[in-house]
């Protein structure tokens, strides 16, 4: 990993965009190449994801043994406390493996942000959550379209109103649904990662920055490496949060497709 | 003579200020929920997703700040 050895002491103060942007790992080396710590990242959070699932149901038992347990009760808490919830028995069962690696792969994906070495996570580049908020757009309305057929326009697009609101409400209705939704579920994902590693970013340098100023602001770096810590638990409640959010809005989007006329 | 001055971008203070809506917004959201749960507790289950959808809905509006924060960096007078 030569090349991803970065001195924190001789990093400039104020952190900036280019944090974010690690070099290339040799052997494919030199800067502009494409194999970085966040593709590295990304594939190792696929191979964990698949690995774990495959080798935990290897040998199901009546009995299950620890590993089991905790695979069966990670789909088990998607499937009953999203899916099944917000989708009624039927479709949540459908739809809960998909919900399920969608849980699983952002929250291992944010993880990477607060894993000692790693510390930085791939969803912070606005790639990633722009690809699954696609899927999300791209189903919702397939759903739609394949249990309303056209008619899911109509349902999603004119609300029971008077008349003469609608020429107000029919374009704020397909600018929430077909504009906003797509764009807000990437944009929060990719914010609260990049905020939360700006965050770590800020204390840490902030604590050098410090120290290498003045001797007698030493006592204050070892409080702002202190508040590192504190918001390293933080950030830990945001990723979890964002995982669970971005699945229960995927699973409400659903809901709307799948939903009767008004 | 600079009696005192300050440095830097101007968008820490904007940000700051675009904070405050969705930081009462967020406070109110929690509020009802609490409040609704100590008056329901058997509600509770039913009415926590959608606690978390108006949370998100409302917290996109502080990410936003930060994504737009970077999206004009070039264009902004610093």
């Amino acid at each position: 990993m030569t090349g991803q050895t970065i001195v924190l002491a001789d990093t400039p103060f104020p952190p900036t965009v280019d944090d974010f942007f690690p070099p290339s790992i040799l052997p494919w080396g030199g800067d502009g190449q494409w194999f970085t710590k966040i593709t590295l990242l990304l594939w190792l959070s696929v191979a964990i994801l698949i690995l774990y699932f495959l080798l935990s149901y290897r040998k199901p038992q009546l009995v299950p043994t620890k590993k089991q347990w905790l695979a069966e009760s990670i789909y088990g808490f998607v499937r009953n406390n999203i899916a099944v919830d917000m989708l009624g028995t039927k479709n949540g069962v459908r739809f809960a493996p998909y919900l399920t690696s969608l849980f699983c792969f952002i929250f291992l994906m944010n993880l990477w942000g607060i894993i000692p070495y790693f510390q930085i996570s791939p969803n912070s580049h606005i790639a990633f959550p722009i690809v699954l908020a696609v899927i999300t757009y791209v189903m919702f309305i397939y759903v739609g379209l394949k249990r309303h057929g056209l008619g899911y326009f109509k349902q999603a697009l004119i609300l029971p109103a008077p008349w003469f609101i609608q020429p107000i409400l029919i374009p704020i209705e397909f600018f929430s649904t077909f504009i906003v939704r797509p764009f807000s579920l990437a944009v929060r994902l990719f914010a609260n990662m990049f905020a939360g590693h700006m965050l770590l970013l800020v204390f840490t340098l902030g604590g050098f920055a410090m120290i290498d100023a003045n001797a007698l602001l030493a006592p204050v770096s070892l409080i702002s490496w202190a508040m590192t810590v504190a918001l390293t638990f933080l950030d830990f409640a945001v990723i979890a949060l964002q995982a669970y959010v971005f699945t229960v809005l995927t699973a409400s989007y659903l809901q709307g497709s799948l939903a009767e006329g008004h | 003579m600079n009696v005192a001055e300050v440095v830097g971008s101007t968008a820490a203070i904007g940000y700051g200020l675009a904070a405050i809506g969705p930081g009462i917004g967020v406070g109110l959201i929690f509020a009802a929920y609490i409040q609704s749960t100590a008056r329901q507790p058997e509600s509770a289950r039913i009415t926590q997703p959608f606690m978390w959808i108006g949370f998100a809905v409302v917290e996109v509006l502080a990410l936003l700040g930060i994504a737009f924060g970077i999206v004009w960096q070039a264009t902004a007078p610093s």
